[in-house]
C-alpha cells in the first residue's frame, strides 16, 4: 500500500508570532518545527504500512524555500521519503493553492490513502484536506479519531460535535486524523541518523504546472482591545473566598 | 444580491450557525436563502424561515456524510454568481463541504469570521489571530460568491419576521467514487446538565488537574453553580473527556457569564473560545501562565485545594 501523509513545517509554536508590518503575513523563520498535529498523520501512516508488508510511507509538505528541520522530524519517525514542495510564490498564498500544490505532487491513482491533520496549527483555515479530497477526486473520512483498516475497508470513528460516527470508505481515500487519535512515537537515535540518508525530492509550483494564487487581500490588522487587568491572588488559603465572594457578587450563588 | 447559509440536521430545531448567519446577512440588508443538507426537518425549516430564509434548497437525504455531493450541488446552484456569499459555520460538515466546494469552483475559502462585511458586492471579513490579539479585515478578491467559514457566535441570532421559506428540491448529483462513504455507525456521548455552548456558567479543566479522575470535582462545581463541564483540547487528547467539552479554536466557543478555568495554561487555541466570557476566574499553580492575562479574578495556587474548599463555601452557603 502506499501512503501519502500532508504535514506542514510552521514557525515554532512556542516562540510568539509576528507579523509583517508590510503584508501582514506571519514571519517565517529560516528553521520552521513541523506542526505537531502533523506527528498524528505520520504516525497513522506508519502503523497502516507496517500492517501490510511493502507499503511505503511518503511525506508531502510546502512552503517557501529554506526549512528542512520539520521534513528530518517526520523522516526520523520512520516515513520512507518526502517530497517538499518549495517555491517563493507561496508565500501568501492561499489555502486552495497550497492544496492545488498537494494534489499535484501527490498525483492522481499514485497513492491509496492520503492523510493530513484537520488544521494546521499557525493557519487554522481547517480545509485543506477537503480541497485536497475534492482535486484527488476522493471521499474524504474527516475528522478521524480513531483508524482501522480491515481488507479493502478502512473505518474511522468520526468526531462530532455530540459524539462520534463510524465511518467507512475504500481506497483511494482521503483520512483528515484529529490530535489525539493514537500516540505518536519519538524517534530513534537510530532513525534520526537513517533520516539523513533518506531521499527528499525538491519540487516547484512551475514543476507541477501550479500557478500561486490569492484571491484575497489583507486591508489591515487592528488590535483588539485587551480585557482590563483583573486581579490575580497568591493562595494563602483564602483563594476559595475570594472567589466565592466574586460569584456572590455576581449572583451565581 | 443574496446570500447563501449551509444548513445541515437530522430533526429538531434549526442549528444555532445558520440563524446565526442568516440573522447577520438580514442585518446587512441582504436577502438569504438556505443550502440545507438532511432529511425534510420541518421544524428546522420554520425556524430558518423565522430567522429570514426566502428560499431552503433542500438536498434530502439521510447519508450521514454526503459532502462530495452536498459539495456539487452547491457548486451548480452559485454557478451563476447570483449569490454574493455563501456562509458556512464550523460544523464538520459545514468544512467538508466548504473545502471542496472551494476546489471545485476555485475560490477560497475564507475562514474564522468573527465578522463579515458587504459593500455593494464586495465582501471583506474580520478574523482574529494570535490568541484573539488581532482583528484582520481581509477582502475577497475572488468573482462571487465568497465562500467564508464563521465562527460560532461570531453573530447574534435574531428571529426576523420572516414567513413561510419555499422548500425547492435539489436533485442529489452522482459524483462516483467521492461519495462512497458508508455511516454505519452513530453515537451520542451523553453529558448532564446544561448544554456547554449555551450555558451561563461553565467550569472548565485543563492539564493542572493531572488526572481524568479529578474532573469529577469540576462536574460537582458546575452542578452546583448550574453550569457545564468544558475542557482544553491537551486533555481531550489526552482521553480524559469526550471531545464534546473541549473548548477553544478546535472545540466549542462560549460566552458564559461566569468561566472558571481550573488548571488551565491558556494556550492561545483555547483562549480563542472563551476569552468573550463576561467574567473569568482562574486557578492555576503558574504565575506566569496567560490565563491570568485574560482573568478578572486569578488564584495562584492549588486547584485540588482551591476547588474543593470552594465547593464547601458554596455547599455551605
Amino acid at each position: 500500500m502506499k501512503i501519502a501523509v500532508c504535514a506542514k513545517q510552521i514557525p515554532d509554536p512556542a516562540t510568539p508570532y509576528e507579523l509583517d508590518p508590510v503584508t501582514h503575513w506571519v514571519v517565517r523563520p529560516a528553521d520552521q518545527v513541523l506542526d505537531d498535529t502533523d506527528r498524528y498523520g505520520i504516525e497513522i501512516g506508519l502503523q497502516l504500512a507496517e500492517a501490510e508488508e511493502g507499503s511505503t510511507v511518503t511525506v508531502f509538505s510546502m512552503g517557501p524555500a529554506g526549512s528542512m528541520q520539520g521534513i528530518r522530524q517526520a523522516l526520523a519517525m520512520g516515513a520512507d521519503g518526502a517530497v517538499l514542495i518549495e517555491d517563493e510564490a507561496l508565500r501568501g498564498a492561499d489555502a486552495l493553492t497550497t492544496a492545488r500544490a498537494l494534489a499535484a505532487a501527490i498525483g492522481d491513482g499514485n497513492y491509496d490513502i492520503v492523510i493530513a491533520g484537520t488544521e494546521s496549527t499557525d493557519g487554522y483555515t481547517g480545509v485543506v484536506p477537503q480541497q485536497l479530497a475534492e482535486l484527488l477526486g476522493v471521499p474524504s473520512l474527516t475528522f478521524a479519531r480513531k483508524v482501522e483498516r480491515n481488507g479493502d475497508v478502512v473505518r474511522i470513528e468520526r468526531q462530532t460535535a455530540t459524539g462520534y460516527d463510524v465511518v467507512e470508505g475504500s481506497p483511494p481515500l482521503l483520512l483528515s486524523v484529529t490530535s489525539g487519535v493514537v500516540e505518536p512515537r519519538y524517534p530513534t537515535f537510530k532513525g534520526i541518523m537513517q533520516a539523513k540518508s533518506k531521499p527528499v525530492e525538491t519540487v516547484t509550483l512551475a514543476d507541477l504546472g501550479v500557478v500561486a494564487h490569492r484571491q484575497q487581500e489583507i486591508e489591515r490588522v487592528e488590535p483588539v482591545p485587551a480585557r482590563e487587568a483583573g486581579e490575580v491572588f497568591e493562595d494563602d488559603g483564602t483563594g476559595h473566598e475570594k472567589i466565592f465572594a466574586l460569584l456572590t457578587e455576581l449572583k451565581v450563588v | 444580491m443574496a446570500g447563501l447559509v449551509f444548513a445541515s440536521g437530522t430533526a429538531g430545531p434549526v442549528p444555532s450557525a445558520a440563524a446565526e448567519a442568516l440573522s447577520k446577512l438580514r442585518s446587512l440588508g441582504e436577502s438569504a436563502d438556505v443550502f440545507y443538507v438532511g432529511p425534510a426537518a420541518d421544524e428546522a425549516f420554520a425556524d430558518l424561515g423565522a430567522h429570514g430564509a426566502g428560499v431552503i434548497h433542500h438536498l434530502d437525504t439521510d447519508h450521514g456524510l454526503p459532502a462530495a455531493q452536498a459539495a456539487a450541488a452547491l457548486a451548480d446552484l452559485v454557478a451563476d454568481g447570483g449569490y454574493t456569499i455563501v456562509l458556512f459555520g464550523m460544523g464538520n460538515l459545514d468544512r467538508d463541504v466548504a473545502g471542496r466546494l472551494s476546489a471545485r469552483t476555485g475560490k477560497p475559502v475564507l475562514a474564522n469570521a468573527v465578522d463579515v462585511a458587504i459593500d455593494g458586492g464586495a465582501v471583506t471579513m474580520v478574523n482574529e489571530i494570535l490568541g484573539g490579539t488581532r482583528r484582520v479585515f481581509t477582502a475577497v478578491t475572488a468573482a462571487a460568491p465568497a465562500i467564508v467559514v464563521a465562527r460560532p457566535k461570531a453573530f447574534t441570532a435574531e428571529p426576523g419576521d420572516g414567513g413561510t421559506p419555499d422548500v425547492k428540491s435539489v436533485a442529489m448529483p452522482d459524483v462516483g467514487h467521492a461519495g462512497s462513504l458508508t455511516v454505519v455507525e452513530q453515537h451520542a456521548e451523553k453529558s448532564e446538565g446544561p448544554d456547554l455552548a449555551a450555558a451561563d456558567v461553565v467550569v472548565s479543566g485543563g492539564r493542572g488537574l493531572g488526572e481524568a479522575s479529578k474532573f469529577a470535582m469540576l462536574d460537582e462545581l458546575a452542578q452546583l453553580l448550574g453550569g457545564a463541564v468544558g475542557a482544553t483540547r491537551a486533555v481531550v487528547d489526552a482521553g480524559w473527556v469526550p471531545y464534546s467539552y473541549q473548548v477553544g479554536q478546535t472545540g466549542k466557543t462560549v460566552k458564559p457569564d461566569v468561566y472558571i478555568a481550573c488548571g488551565v495554561s491558556g494556550a492561545m487555541q483555547h483562549l480563542v473560545g472563551m476569552k468573550d466570557s463576561a467574567t473569568i476566574v482562574a486557578i492555576n499553580k503558574d504565575p506566569e501562565a496567560p490565563i491570568f492575562g485574560v482573568a478578572d479574578l486569578g488564584i495562584v495556587g492549588d486547584v485540588h485545594k482551591v476547588v474543593p474548599a470552594l465547593i464547601d463555601a458554596i455547599k455551605g452557603s
